[in-house]
Formats: structure tokens, sequence, C-alpha cells
């Protein structure tokens, strides 16, 4: 094949650079900038080159925030995976009542996360909360601000009752997708319960469970809103997550050299981990489809 | 190993079934005996699936019963039927491979590893899967998943049927031909009652000792694949069986005549008389012949009627030609080697082979 000289074609590509440059480079390049650089006002600013993301690296306190981070996002992971396709499996497969159910599972999903932070404030209040109120009557000395165990499991429970929905729904959407066939060849194969689960549903929501888990662990890896109006990251600063202390530093105490630093240590971090989970599940499948000539 | 059967059996998927209309399968008794090689044939959509799920248990019927060995098993479910079914589509689970897809029926029951062994070697070698048991299932060609599909119905010796809702139609026909030719085989060496549903009437002839021919929801006629060619017991085996199909030719008695709208058939006597007789309770009578018992002649005959060659299929070995007798059309078949008849033929219908049909079925006492 000749090669074509003409290339104005590239032309075509450059409202898209345009946009992407817009969307994503400029602002990002503007953190990088900060980040390397300390300012004191309009017009006083020193090149410091990596001072900021050596200190931000070294710092205990967003150390302790990455540790606390991690342990998050892990825990919802642990509960909100298995428990959605849990759910998934139990809701009804048609008719009037999928439907029925469909919405009611969905329904958490529909509300603005500042919002869920704050029904949960008012449903934990000892006073007039039912369950602060509840868990109190019953014995328990309930005290999301004295307590860090407490703000911990309630950070945790309403993360769950938030997002849990949306692995629920992947996976019913996965499972409505497997051919009828399969589960009656599974009866002729008198196959139980549990391999009918193992065998066919849980490969064929492989793929879904992909999707659902990395939108789970970065949606939950910037958690702001929801334990900022419960918790305010107390009791002291134990449920203060990443972007909580991204935002007091950079609002707050206005140190925007660091925060720009901390921002794309941030950034990068999660960039990082859906990297490599995403790259180790390429792998496994690439691994499965080999050995044969077919496909 | 059971005999199977089915007696007073009804089926629709509506749940207040209004007409006959509603019905995939109506009012329908057969027994199919322990140990045989059955075809269950029939056009798309004719219940020949529907019957197969309700003999296996995927579906339960809205009336009658299914017997096995005389024992009602509606209530019981596939699993406790034992009995096995291979689909049409390919089912294999993917993450297994080939070897536990075959075991998976056998330590579903938990049968001893060893024999779980012994019975999968022995399927694999049948079908041809021996070098493949290692390899995942999601790998294999389609023929072959089909045939780890079929393996799990054969692998389990002690089943009471096994059912075959028409699983070579994924299969290049070349394998097609090899694997029926396998299933015979199993059959000769288990003597399990294999039940198998298929639209192609060659299909069902090689591999079947008796074909039951449904239509409609019903089983319109059930006998051996010479029973079905000579003698169809409902216009619909005869426009089935057989490539071209049957002919048949609508009459009436009219004056001691027998007439097809307006013309004058040549008949034997007791053809003729047995036409008239049933004419007189019914006006839907059919004469039905085979085109490959029609007889052609260039020459008119005492007997013989002039019919109009309106097109001539030359098929290599032999023709079909298609006649004009006055409104009636027909169609014969002239072996190789026959004289060819030109613009006109002269056909003659031999009453060893003319069938007489009444409301769509056969009518054998006309003699």
């Amino acid at each position: 094949m000749n090669k074509v000289r003409n290339n104005r074609a590239w032309w075509l590509v450059l409202p898209m650079l345009a946009l992407v440059a817009f969307s994503a480079i400029v602002p990002l390049m503007t953190v990088v900038n900060y980040s390397v650089q300390d300012v004191f006002d309009a017009n006083t600013r020193f090149f410091t080159g990596t001072e900021w993301f050596v200190k931000m690296l070294n710092d205990p306190a967003l150390q302790a925030a990455l540790a606390r981070q991690f342990a998050f996002s892990l825990t919802i992971l642990a509960i909100e995976v298995p428990l959605g396709v849990g759910i998934a499996l139990l809701m009804p497969k048609r008719g009037i009542r999928a439907s029925l159910v469909l919405i009611l599972v969905t329904l958490p999903l529909l509300i603005p996360w500042n919002v869920v932070g704050s029904i949960w404030q008012i449903f934990t209040r000892g006073d007039i909360g039912l369950m602060g109120w509840s868990l109190r009557e019953l014995g328990y000395p309930y005290n999301l601000t004295s307590s860090p165990v407490d703000a911990w499991v309630t950070i945790v429970i309403m993360d769950v009752w938030h997002w849990t929905p949306l692995v629920a729904l992947l996976c019913y959407s996965g499972l409505q997708a497997i051919p009828e066939a399969y589960y009656q060849a599974a009866r002729i194969d008198r196959a139980s319960r549990w391999a009918v689960f193992r065998y066919i549903q849980l490969p064929k929501l492989t793929n879904v469970l992909v999707i659902g888990v990395l939108l789970r662990f970065m949606h939950s890896f910037m958690i702001y809103a929801e334990p900022f109006v419960l918790t305010g990251g107390g009791p002291g600063s134990s449920t203060t997550f990443l972007s909580q202390s991204l935002a007091i530093m950079a609002t707050a105490q206005f140190d925007v050299g660091p925060s720009a630093a901390f921002s794309l240590i941030y950034f990068l971090i999660i960039l990082l981990v859906c990297w490599v989970f995403y790259t180790a599940i390429m792998q496994m499948q690439k691994d499965r489809q080999s050995g044969g000539p077919h496909e | 190993m059971a005999e199977i059967t089915l007696s007073g059996l009804a089926h629709s998927y509506q749940a207040s079934p209004a007409g006959a209309a509603d019905y995939a399968i109506r009012q329908l008794d057969h027994v199919w005996e322990q140990g045989g090689a059955y075809a269950l044939l029939g056009p798309s959509g004719c219940g020949k699936s529907t019957l197969l799920n309700i003999i296996s248990g995927l579906l339960a019927p809205s009336e009658g019963e299914v017997r096995f060995d005389g024992v009602a098993v509606n209530d019981l479910p596939p699993e406790a039927r034992n009995i096995a079914q291979v689909f049409q589509f390919p089912v294999v689970y993917d993450t297994m491979t080939v070897f536990d897809n075959l075991a998976f029926p056998l330590r579903n029951v938990k049968t001893p590893e060893a024999k779980v062994r012994e019975r999968v070697a022995e399927v694999a070698e049948i079908l041809e899967l021996t070098d493949r048991l290692e390899r995942k299932a999601r790998n294999l060609s389609a023929d072959d998943k089909q045939k780890v599909s079929m393996g799990r119905g054969l692998v389990r010796d002690n089943v009471s049927a096994i059912l075959f809702d028409e699983p070579l139609t994924v299969i290049d026909p070349q394998l097609k031909w090899k694997l029926r030719r396998k299933l015979k085989e199993i059959h000769r060496r288990f003597a399990v009652t294999m039940i198998y549903v298929t639209h192609d009437q060659l299909e069902a002839s090689t591999f079947a000792d008796k074909i039951a021919v449904m239509y409609d929801g019903q089983i319109v006629q059930f006998g051996t694949p010479r029973e079905l060619f000579e003698r169809p017991n409902h216009t619909f085996v005869g426009y089935f069986i057989g490539s071209p199909g049957m002919n048949f030719i609508e009459v009436h008695a009219r004056d001691g005549e027998v007439v097809s709208g307006a013309f004058p058939l040549v008949l034997d006597a007791a053809t003729a008389r047995g036409v008239a007789q049933v004419c007189q309770d019914s006006s839907n009578v059919k004469l039905g012949i085979r085109p490959e018992f029609v007889e052609v002649c260039t020459e008119a005959g005492a007997d013989s009627m002039t019919a109009q060659v309106l097109q001539v299929q030359d098929l290599g070995t032999y023709a079909i030609v298609h006649l004009g007798l006055g409104e009636i059309s027909l169609k014969a078949r002239i072996d190789e080697g026959k004289p060819m008849p030109g613009h006109e033929a002269h056909v003659r219908f031999p009453a060893q082979h003319l069938g007489l049909y009444v409301d769509e079925f056969r009518r054998e006492d006309r003699r």
C-alpha cells in the first residue's frame, strides 16, 4: 500500500485535542504548576522543586489518612460486593415485582452525597434519630462524636446503604443476561444451588463485577461529603479521609503548594491502583483464553 | 431405564387457555417403551420441545400425567426424575475443563471419583474428546462444545431416558453424520431409551427405529420410517415425509363418479366405492398418492388420465415432473432411464398406493 503523503487530516484531531486540553490537561497543569512553587501572595512566589512532594509523603497525618482511606475502601468493597451479588440473586427476575424491587433497591443511588450525610446525621442523633435513640434505649452508649468505633461503623454502614445498590444493579443486569438453557442444563445435571452459583452465575458475573469493583474503589477512595457532614472527620481525626485532609489544607489553611503536590500524589495513587487492578484482570482473562485455537 | 407413558397430556403457556389454539400440546396419549430409539419429528413450533421439557420435568403440564414405569412423576423435579437432556445449543460450564464438565453430573450426586474417571474416559473416548479433556471448556469450538453437552447426557449410566432436543443443529454436516452413528452405537450398547427431537426427516429416520410425527400439538403418527412413507396416517405426514411430499387431491362423489372440481378421476372400483361412501358423512375427502407411485406413461391406456406437463425438474438420478390434471396439480417422480413425457402425459393411480383421507386422517377400511 502506498503511504499517503497528505497529512491534512490531522487537523481533524484538533477539536478533540482542544476539548481534552480544556477538560483535563490545563487544570492538571495548573496543579502541577502550584505543586513546585511556594506561593506567598499574587506577586511573591519561589520555585521549590520536589520539596512539597517530599514533605507531603513524609507527613504522618497524611500517611495516617492514607492508611485509613485504604482500610475504608477495602472494608466497604469486602462488604458491598458479596452483599450486592446476594441481593441481585434474591431479586425477582421478571414481572411487576421485578420492577418494584428494582426501584426500591436503587432508590439510595438517587440521593446526593451530602444529603445522604444529612440523613444519617439526623438518623443517628441520640435525641431524635431513630437509630441513635434506639441504640441508646437498648442500652448501648452509642456516640458518634466520642467513639471512633461508632463513627467508623456508622460511616461504613452508610456507604454500604448508599452504594451496595450499584453493585446489585450491575449484577442484576449480568444475571439477566444468562440464557435460561444454562439453568435448565444445571437442573438436568442435578446441580446444587451452590454449584449453579459457583459454575454458572459467578463466571458470567465476572465482567460486571470488575466494573463494579473499579467504580466502587474509585468512588470510595474519593469519599468526602458523607463523612464530612456526618462526623466532620472526627472524633479526633479517626474518620478524616484523604480528600478531607486535602480540602482542609487547600481551603482552610490555603497551603496551595502542598495541596497541589498532595493532589497529584492522590491522583497518581488512584490511577496506579486502577491500572494494577485492570491489568491483573485482563491478564487473568488472557490466561483463561489461552490454550485453545478457537475464539 | 424406564417406560415413559404420557396420558391425557395437554399444555398451554397461557394461564387460562380459551380454545384449542391456545394449547401447545393437545390431549396426547403415548407410550415410549423402555430401550427404544425414538425420533420426535415435526415442523418448528409444533410442540416438540415443549413435549420434551414436560418429559424431563423442566415444564409442568397443564393437564394429564407423565408416568415412568407406571409411577406418576408430575410432581418430581428434573433432578429427581433421573433423566438426561441435551439442548439445541451447547451449554458448557465455561470455567471448568472438559473433564470437569463431563464429570459434573456424576459429582453432583457424589459418585466415587474412581467411577467418575472411568465413565468420563469412556464417554470421552466415544465422542473423541480424550485429547481435550484438560482444556477449559470455553476455548472449545462450537462442535466440541456440543459434544461436551452431549457427553454430560451420556455419562450417567442409569438414566431413565436421554432426551435430545435437536442436538446437532450447530454441528457441521460431516460431523453430524458421524455423531448420529455414534448415538446409535451408544443406544445399542447401553439399551437406554432415547428420544430425539428433530425437524429433519433424514435425521429422524437414520437415528430412530420408530418416529413420532408431531403436528399442531398432537402426535399424528407413530411408526417406522417405512410405515410413515408408505401409509401416512395424516395428510401432514404425507406432506412432511418424503421429498417432494405426497400428492393430495380433493375429491367428491357425483353421479356415481369421483370428481375433483369438475375433473372426473379414473379410479379402481373399490376406491371409487370407498370415496362415494365416505362422502356421505364428510365434505373433506382427499386421495393421496406419493409422487414415486404415480405411474406416468407416454401412451394412453384404458384406465389412464391425460395430464399436461407443466415443468420438469431434473435432479440427476431422477426427475420430478409437475403435471396439471384438470385443475389438480400433481407431482410425479420419474427415475433415470424411464421415458420422459413430452407436452402430454398419461397418468394412472395404482390402487395399492392410493390412500383415502377423511378430515385429514387416513381411512384404512375402504375395501
